[in-house]
């Protein structure tokens, strides 16, 4: 088991229902992890349609996670 | 020394405050974009806007579009500051400055900056329409399924 810090944003808060969680998880990838919280709390965008950050840095979805990572998955932007 | 500034700010602001800090003698052309909240969207009339930003990330993209311009065009300086919280029609949504020794360079610096913020800078925009309905634009029509809450 990992310790994952998470902060969510827009859509996939409000689908969250709440900001942040410290989640304890068994999952490898950041890909990996979204698709257990996307089952969870029935996020409505697929991996293919998001974008990961991991520790403050755009990372692949195929990154390894570990204690510790602050994980955000970014829904499509839409600023300006 | 070439400045490099990227900001959110959740206030209601007027973009002259900035323009007088970019003031350059060796400047021949000041270009800017503002863009506005607009009343309509997709046939739907728009009551407000909100944006939100993952600020840490937002700041980095933001500060890194910057400091590209910077890189590829022949331009003096640049900023942009971009609004979160809820904005009412016609409040500034974002503003992108440039300035250069000649306009070309300062208008398509502008062009770009404006352009890659859209596209990469973590924020996101919740539009509250006129019918009491929102929506998260470019959110919504790839979401799989959307519960109304």
């Amino acid at each position: 088991m990992k310790n994952i810090h998470l902060q969510y944003f827009a859509i996939l808060r409000e689908f969250r229902g709440q900001n942040e969680d410290s989640w304890e998880t068994t999952a490898a990838t950041a890909g990996d992890l979204y698709e257990e919280l996307k089952t969870e709390f029935k996020f409505p965008l697929t991996q293919k349609q998001i974008r990961v950050a991991i520790n403050g840095e755009f990372s692949a979805m195929d990154s390894l996670l570990k204690t510790g990572d602050e994980v955000v998955y970014i829904p499509p932007v839409a600023g300006g | 020394m070439k400045a490099n500034l990227f900001q959110l700010t959740s206030q209601s602001f007027q973009a002259h405050h900035f323009v007088r800090e970019m003031e350059n003698h060796a400047a021949g052309a000041y270009t800017s974009f503002e863009g506005w909240v607009r009343n309509h969207n997709e046939g739907k009339d728009v009551a407000s806007l909100e944006y939100e930003a993952y600020p840490d990330l937002a700041l980095k993209e933001g500060c890194r579009i910057l400091a590209e311009a910077l890189e590829k065009f022949d331009i003096i300086d640049s900023r942009c500051i971009h609004r979160t919280g809820h904005l009412q029609i016609g409040e500034i949504a974002v503003w992108v400055g440039t300035t250069a020794k000649h306009r070309e360079e300062a208008f398509t610096a502008c062009r770009y900056i404006i352009d890659e913020v859209k596209s990469r800078v973590p924020i996101w925009k919740k539009e509250h329409y006129a019918d009491g309905d929102s929506g998260w634009v470019k959110c919504e029509h790839c979401a799989s399924h959307i519960h109304r809450h």
